[in-house]
């Protein structure tokens, strides 16, 4: 198991009072799983990952991260935060690079990785600008490539393609799911958006609306190693969506109503 | 045209398209008309100061400015102006850079420990708020006359600055960097290093920029007080003896000092803020 987390509520205190943002989670993600988390925006999704990622506590229960109890910040995960954490005043390739760096890769190796991932992204030719010079989207696919080339085992992606338009997000997806064909890694999504989690996905949790609580887990029956272009035109793409939207819509709608 | 252009671009050569170069020509005659402006008013300036001087305002009051010149002439000659300006600047200097350094380490440290700060804050507001320049007769007691005291005043003034400065800038530093940075496998001093100190070098060279100026003014009050060699010396030498000419030359070197220092800085501004973009 890669993540366990066992019975955690988390309660914000603001202005003296307590507010429950997320209650009783309870949630086992295997290691080399790619899970989605799906929900009402509000629901507590960044908050569960900022305490996977050990930036905030758990107020109840325990999040066990490849054996250990998360305590403090976790360093063996990789987070690509919801809000833009790409340091501005170090180019596109020093950002990159920064993470090799602190993981002891040669200076050589790291200019070629980085080079490479950025490739893979693509923003070849745009190591030497500032995080200033780059559109949102640019920023996010600079985070990504930052993610990628350091190589940790899991991988907590905050609505990574949130900022893109639909057909850059397509391309991303595809390079997401190739590298996680490749190296396996253990993968929590956050998305708002439906057909993402289930083209990417092989299990999509569904949280209900604040505070936020597990309403359903929905096994994706597409194959692992799936195209995402043509994924969403296969009948159990259909079933699944239509099974997570009933899940997701009442959510969705009660937060409205509120 | 448009194709070789395109295909010059994909090999790398730099390719300024006309757009690029009406601009770049727009901003050059623009640059030009405001040094021409610039080059004026400082003629126009001299021009009227000459022409008061001994017309309409006694000479002994506001000197002249060819007085002046002559003045600073015959100093660089005889060596007066390097003898008095080194040791002004030397003092400003170490003052500078002691200030500086203590009040950054101070500052980072402070901004780290948020209680060492709680429990120091009034004590650091109340010393704050003394005018430095009221410890110069202290330094004097405690230093001499010698270039300790002017270092001592200088560095006073800037290290408060700088001490309140970093200390804001590393207030400031978004906690989420320091937080992704951690979990990328930095440690404390990566973080130091990569995140707290850059995020607050703007606070910080804003606290330079402004205390270059009161590094100079410390030395100078220093040297007016009690002192044998350096520019506020021979200012206040000059004032004694009537000599207006000479303490016009004297306020002159100052600030020409330091407007050299602060244009050093605004390209140190540029270059270290450069990540923030044109945009
Ligand atoms: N620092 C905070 N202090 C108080 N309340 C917070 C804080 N951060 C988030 N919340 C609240 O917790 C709930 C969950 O937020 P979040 O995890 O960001 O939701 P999501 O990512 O699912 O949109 C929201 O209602 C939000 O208002
Ligand atoms: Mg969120």
């Amino acid at each position: 198991m890669s993540i366990s987390i066992q019975a955690v509520r988390k309660a914000y205190v603001a202005r003296g009072a307590e507010r429950l943002a997320l209650d009783r989670v309870d949630l086992e993600i295997a290691a080399g799983e790619f899970v989605a988390f799906v929900g009402p925006s509000g629901c507590g999704k960044s908050t569960l990952m900022n305490m996977i990622a050990g930036i905030l506590p758990v107020t109840e229960g325990v999040i066990v991260h490849e054996g250990r109890p998360v305590r403090g910040i976790n360093q063996h995960v990789g987070y690509m935060t919801q809000a833009d954490a790409v340091l501005p005043w170090r180019t596109v390739r020093q950002n990159v690079e920064l993470p090799l760096r602190f993981h002891g890769v040669p200076r050589r190796d790291r200019a070629a990785r980085a080079e490479a991932m950025l490739d893979q992204v693509g923003l070849a030719g745009f190591g030497g600008s500032f995080p200033a010079e780059l559109s949102g989207g640019m920023r996010k696919r600079v985070a990504l490539a930052q993610l990628l080339a350091y190589g940790p085992e899991t991988l907590l992606m905050d609505e990574p393609f949130g900022a893109l338009d639909a057909q850059l997000k397509l391309l991303m997806q595809e390079q997401l799911l190739r590298i996680w064909t490749a190296r396996r890694q253990t993968v929590v999504f956050v998305t708002h958006d439906l057909a993402e989690a289930i083209t990417l996905a092989q299990r999509v949790v569904v949280f209900s609306g604040r505070p936020g609580r597990i309403k359903q887990i929905e096994d994706v029956a597409l194959p692992t190693d799936r195209d995402p272009f043509r994924a969403r035109f296969l009948p159990e793409f259909e079933r699944a969506y239509t099974r997570l939207w009933e899940a997701l819509a009442p959510e969705i709608r009660r937060g409205e109503a509120a | 045209m448009s194709g070789l252009a395109q295909a010059a671009g994909a090999l790398g050569a730099e390719v300024r398209s006309p757009a690029v170069v009406a601009l770049e020509a727009a901003g050059r005659s623009h640059r030009r008309r405001v040094l021409l402006l610039r080059v004026l008013v400082g003629v126009g300036f001299l021009a009227l100061w000459y022409g008061a001087s001994g017309r309409w305002i006694d000479t002994l009051l506001i000197s002249s400015p060819d007085l002046v010149a002559a003045r600073l002439w015959r100093w660089t000659l005889d060596g007066t102006l390097w003898n008095n300006l080194s040791i002004t600047l030397l003092a400003t200097v170490l003052g500078f850079g002691i200030g500086c350094t203590s009040g950054f380490v101070l500052g980072l440290l402070f901004g780290r420990f948020t209680t060492l700060a709680e429990v120091f804050d009034p004590y650091i507001t109340a010393i704050y708020s003394i005018p430095k320049i009221a410890l110069a007769p202290l330094f004097i007691i405690w230093f001499g006359i010698g270039i300790e005291s002017k270092v001592a005043v200088s560095a006073a003034i800037v290290f408060f600055v700088i001490f309140l400065n970093t200390y804001s800038g590393v207030r400031e530093v978004n906690p989420l960097y320091v937080h992704t940075t951690r979990i990328m496998g930095g440690g404390e001093g990566a973080v130091l290093r990569h995140v707290i100190v850059p995020s607050a070098a703007a606070w910080v060279i804003t606290g330079l920029k402004v205390s270059v100026p009161y590094a100079l003014v410390g030395t100078v009050i220093g040297e007016f007080m009690s002192a044998n060699r350096g520019i506020g010396y021979l200012i206040s030498q000059a004032t004694g003896l009537f000599n207006t000419t000479s303490v016009y030359a004297g306020i002159l070197v100052l600030a020409l000092v330091g407007a050299v220092i602060n244009t050093g800085l605004k390209y140190l501004e540029a270059w270290v803020l450069r990540w923030r973009g044109a945009a």
